[in-house]
């Protein structure tokens, strides 16, 4: 099954299936289902990606905890991690 | 996966746990592979104990280890073997074996399937058994041929088919992919290293020059073939191959061996890359503040690649590789696609290549596989 295309309209989180360990850079995530090993490579997009299951939407997430100017790297970002099923919506 | 410099960078400074840990189980072998990297055959009777092998899982789990490469020797030997797999998986921590299948009967192989976050990678030396046999010993592809079709008739999806490149494996590269397909599992290539009883056989087996240059073009079209970052002495002949792209170890990488002593990668089994032991206080010191670790993260000199426009690409490759043929570690690869590690070779005297100071070998005639056990 294709994973869900990234929309920030929708809720997502981060999935039950992956560890994320905190770096120097920010964190290793790993996803034990699918092997895939991603860099997250700022503290600030760690942290938005421990907390996007506390919102209802991706978007309501990104205008709590990024800056205005930061939010359209962090969506990239998101749906990076969205194409390799690290984060889901649920 | 791929790094761009600024994390690369950042890499060779470190982790707080490594990205990808080797644990050899067990110096025990059945076979007596021509290349084998830890001069395994013989068990060490100083082997980490059943209790202390579940104990080093918890503290691995604790310390965010994704998944470990088991190995050996031949890891399926040790008794508590599916003691210390199944606890692994079960605390998350997940589990790429690699064996030579001789153990993989349908009862292990339905046991495998059955089990989450765990792969296995089944390693043969070429695509018939005359040229694999050759390095593995006689009977050894129809043994893993077995285990392979074990695997396939349990279900178990997407298993490895694990190949080292020689001179003559080279040859095989669609062969081998079209075997790996045809049990729908997935080929995983290895570089040959001077490194255990390698260095008796690198010399012969290795690829030539023209060869690694087709390896490279050939692996560049498959990106789905796996290589464990193996080959990134060849990026520089044209685009990067998938990856890191650069020297692990110590960094990103290290090894367990059977007693726990910890090295800087599982090509450089030898005292000078000991970086200490799991017994006294557990792994997380020995990566956190060996000094020998601590060496290996230092912003690395280019040394003698300062000059060459392609140090971005490769690095200067891999430190095994140059230890082991008595190159210095600021020294180019010996298999540099430029020609400058052979250059450099052609005046290093052979008597100055290091000889191994760990070997579990059974007394068998050199460069003999032996016969399947």
């Amino acid at each position: 099954m294709a994973p869900d295309a990234f929309d920030p309209a929708r809720p997502w989180r981060l999935s039950p299936e992956v560890s994320l360990r905190d770096e120097p850079f920010g964190a290793l995530a790993y996803h034990h289902g699918n092997r895939r090993l991603v860099f997250l490579k700022s503290t600030g997009l760690v942290a938005l990606v421990r907390r996007l299951g506390e919102f209802a939407t991706a978007g309501d997430a990104l205008g709590e905890l990024v800056a205005p100017g930061e939010r359209v790297r962090y969506a990239r970002a998101l749906a990076t991690l969205a194409a390799g099923e690290l984060i889901g919506v649920g | 996966m791929s790094a761009e410099p600024g994390l690369r960078d950042r890499l060779e400074g470190g982790l707080r746990a490594p990205i990808c840990l080797t644990w050899e189980l067990t110096y025990a072998c059945n076979l007596a592979c021509t290349h084998c990297l830890s001069s395994s055959g013989r068990r060490d009777p100083d082997e980490l104990t059943t209790k202390e092998a579940l104990a080093l899982v918890d503290e691995l789990a604790a310390m965010r280890v994704f998944y470990v490469n088991v190995g050996g020797g031949e890891p399926m030997i040790r008794r508590d073997f599916f003691d210390v797999v199944e606890h692994a998986v079960e605390s998350r921590v997940g589990v790429k074996f690699s064996t030579n299948g001789t153990r993989l009967d349908a009862a292990a192989a339905r046991r495998l399937a059955a089990m989450d976050y765990l792969d296995v990678q089944v390693s043969v030396d070429g695509a018939d058994a005359a040229t694999s046999d050759r390095v593995r010993g006689a009977g050894s592809y129809a043994a893993a041929r077995r285990a392979m079709d074990h695997l396939a008739e349990a279900g178990f999806r997407g298993f490895k088919v694990s190949v080292v490149v020689t001179r003559d494996s080279v040859e095989q590269l669609d062969a081998l992919e079209a075997l790996a397909l045809s049990y729908g599992a997935e080929l995983r290539l290895a570089r040959l290293r001077p490194s255990g009883r390698g260095v008796a056989v690198w010399d012969a087996l290795r690829p030539t020059a023209a060869q690694n240059r087709r390896l490279h073009a050939w692996l560049v079209e498959r990106p789905h073939v796996l290589t464990g970052d193996s080959f990134f002495h060849l990026s520089p002949l044209g685009e990067p191959l998938e990856g890191l792209n650069l020297c692990g170890a110590g960094r990103v990488v290290c090894l367990i061996d059977p007693v726990g002593d910890v090295y800087a990668c599982p090509f450089v089994i030898h005292d000078r890359f000991r970086a200490g032991n799991v017994r006294p206080a557990g792994f997380g010191p020995v990566w956190r503040e060996s000094a020998l670790f601590s060496e290996l993260r230092a912003p690395a000199s280019p040394g003698a690649c300062a000059s060459c426009g392609s140090y971005d690409a490769c690095r200067g490759g891999c430190l095994a590789a140059k230890f082991f043929t008595g190159l210095e570690a600021s020294d180019p690869d010996p298999e540099c696609v430029f020609g400058h590690g052979e250059r450099k070779l052609a005046t290093t005297r052979v008597e100055l290549r290091p000889t191994p100071s760990i070997d579990h070998s059974r007394a068998l005639a050199p460069g003999a596989p032996g016969r399947l056990r």
